[in-house]
């Protein structure tokens, strides 16, 4: 089948250095991938194109661009199921996020200094095993979606808080900490999670779900940074605006069925963090001009009471 | 046509013109709204309450499913943050039916059961599945030509797809483009239409959230936009209310009116705008109305 690729190109050497969207057309099968069509293009087309590949089996992670704005590996996302049907090209960009080396290259390195900011690795205590440390299979059964990621990048690549906020550490590093606390050989939580429940860390993700959207391998970032959200409050680390938040949330859900949108913002800043209430003032004049400021008096659903029974039930389930 | 009208809390709190403007619309577009079989259903916990537990919130939800079940009618939604987290505690529930039993332990009581054959649809599915695009052209009575439509759908009515049934309705990813369209619209492509507008961000990280809203109205401004629509409150809470302080934070005007989705087929079905409360946004929608020569 003709396939028409548009590949965003960027020489740094060149004369004159601006990233722009170069053309190709192609002819592939049925199955090829976009990888395959990258390299016909290189070996076939145009020598100068630069990529990164290796494994073409989706398990060496080198390979993780943007394919019509979605970032994916090049070598598991079939050519058919990204051909645009009204005959526009496929288009090809490098991974987001990321500084740009040349064409599809992006730097690496913001990637791995945020990983080894959690420290990715075991901290056992106590005193050494004769032989391995061992581990009951059950309690390492909620690691092996975690423990399959390939660092391919795609999940920082299309994260909406590093595209407005570089210091985040991102879903990869985020995921990465998990696959830690969440071990049972491993004696650091605690200093794990005082460092993640800071700032850049488990509290800045929005929860838009494109890491988990996009991971090539069922990592489940944000579910792994909501776990470590859960594991942060449960150690006790309740001081954050997040964590209040949570708490505020719940607590109204349960007394009043529903979401009491006025005290949420008080009681997530605080109502003794003088400035950050003094910063709401602003929206809420706006806010009662319009007539959209929520109910002053919140009330109960019908059956609130119902509802309470229901988290009485199951807050201590696990 | 009729449904369980599941509102949420955000229109019937800090967004009541959605919830004004949905109801209008759908008495004209002959979409009947039973909400009294909900009554008494509680919060979906928005994906806050499931940071905490999973569980709880998959209690509460099939709590609603099962009132909606009992009530015989289909479920829907006004909310994508309810839709999403509705759909994702759906998946776990339908696809499990021992978890689902367990589930419907705590539910018993109550005299409910969940038998999972619930499909919460958004009201934006609705128009585009079940009423049809060329009903809703058939009502209209003002065609909205020219005006230049940026759609943002935000997160949880895109993502995760699966469990939002895009990978079955392909569609529901052009679904709103097809409503501006239908109106008489044009549709404002920009890059951010499916991203985060930075609700869930603000009261974490403020300076983020609002990063997020200005560089989305920009962007929509930007290829031409003079309004957003979004099926969103939560998208439009932030995109709206702290829009002038996003503005102000880049010492720029960005002056872009965000409106419900309702409120744009409405005015298309000849519904006053102040009957919608479009003179009641922090961001004034006068001079787009005025462009549409129709006064507030």
């Amino acid at each position: 089948m003709e396939v028409k690729f548009s590949i965003r190109r960027y020489d740094p050497e060149s004369s004159n250095a601006v990233s722009h969207f170069q053309e190709y057309q192609l002819d592939l099968n049925d199955s090829s991938t976009v990888l395959d069509g990258l390299i016909e293009i290189r070996e076939e087309i145009d020598g100068t194109l630069s990529l990164r590949c290796s494994c073409r089996s989706a398990i060496c992670g080198s390979c993780a661009m943007r394919i019509n704005g979605q970032a994916g590996l090049a070598c598991n996302t079939k050519v058919i199921d990204v051909l645009p049907k009204d005959g526009s090209p496929i288009i090809v960009e490098p991974a987001g996020n990321l500084p740009l080396i040349k064409d599809l290259i992006v730097d690496f390195a913001p990637f791995w200094s945020k990983v080894n900011a959690v420290d990715p690795w075991l901290k056992p205590e106590g005193e050494e095993p004769e032989e391995e440390y061992l581990a009951p299979n059950e309690d390492m059964l909620h690691l092996a979606g975690v423990m399959s990621c390939i660092m391919c990048g795609a999940c920082v690549s299309d994260c909406t808080v590093l595209a407005v906020d570089e210091n985040f550490l991102g879903p990869a590093a985020l995921a990465k900490a998990y696959r830690f606390v969440g071990d049972p050989r491993d004696d650091d939580d605690d200093n794990r999670l005082k460092m993640l429940n800071g700032n850049n860390g488990i509290w800045d993700c929005t929860r838009c779900m494109q890491c988990v959207e996009v991971c090539p391998k069922g990592v489940d970032p944000m579910g792994r940074i909501m776990a470590l959200r859960d594991k942060a409050m449960t150690a006790g680390y309740n001081n954050t605006n997040g964590a209040r938040h949570a708490k505020a949330f719940s607590d109204s859900v349960k007394h009043s069925g529903w979401l009491d949108e006025l005290q949420l913002p008080i009681k997530s800043f605080g109502i003794f963090n003088i400035k950050a209430m003094i910063g709401l003032i602003p929206l809420g004049i706006r806010a009662q001009l319009n007539g959209k400021r929520p109910p002053i008096f919140h009330k109960s659903i019908p059956g609130a009471d119902k509802v309470r029974k229901i988290f009485d039930k199951v807050e201590n389930k696990i | 046509m009729k449904y369980a009208f599941y509102p949420g809390c955000v229109s019937r709190g800090a967004c009541p013109e959605l919830y004004t403007a949905t109801l209008k619309v759908c008495e004209i577009l002959g979409i009947e709204l039973d909400e009294s079989v909900l009554e008494g259903a509680s919060c979906t916990g928005a994906g806050v309450l499931q940071e905490k537990n999973e569980r709880l919130g998959d209690t509460l939800n099939a709590r609603t499913f099962a009132m909606a079940e009992k009530s015989g009618l289909p479920l829907m939604t006004i909310c994508s943050t309810c839709q999403g987290v509705m759909a994702q505690a759906n998946e776990r529930l339908t696809a499990d039916p021992d978890y689902r039993e367990s589930i419907n332990q705590d539910l018993r009581e109550e005299g409910l059961e969940y038998k999972g054959t619930i499909d919460p649809k958004h009201l934006l599915w609705v128009i585009v599945e079940d009423l049809g695009i060329d009903v809703l052209k058939s009502k209209i009575v003002r065609t909205l030509d020219g005006l230049k439509l940026a759609p943002f759908y935000g997160c949880y009515i895109v993502r995760p797809s699966k469990a939002l049934g895009l990978i079955d309705n392909p569609n529901r990813k052009q679904a709103l483009e097809e409503v501006i369209e239908a109106v008489g619209g044009v549709v404002a492509d920009f890059p951010g239409k499916t991203l985060c507008c930075g609700f869930p961000l603000l009261t974490i990280n403020p300076e983020n959230s609002l990063k997020m809203v200005s560089r989305h109205t920009l962007d929509a401004k930007e290829s031409g936009a003079d309004a957003m629509v979004t099926p969103c409150p939560l998208c439009h809470l932030n995109l709206d209310g702290y829009q002038p302080k996003a503005a102000s934070s880049i010492k720029q005007d960005i002056d872009l009116p965000i409106i419900h989705l309702p409120q744009l087929v409405g005015l298309a079905l000849g519904i006053k705008p102040e009957e919608m409360r479009l003179n009641k946004h922090i961001v004034s929608t006068k001079k787009l109305l005025s462009e549409l020569a129709v006064t507030p």
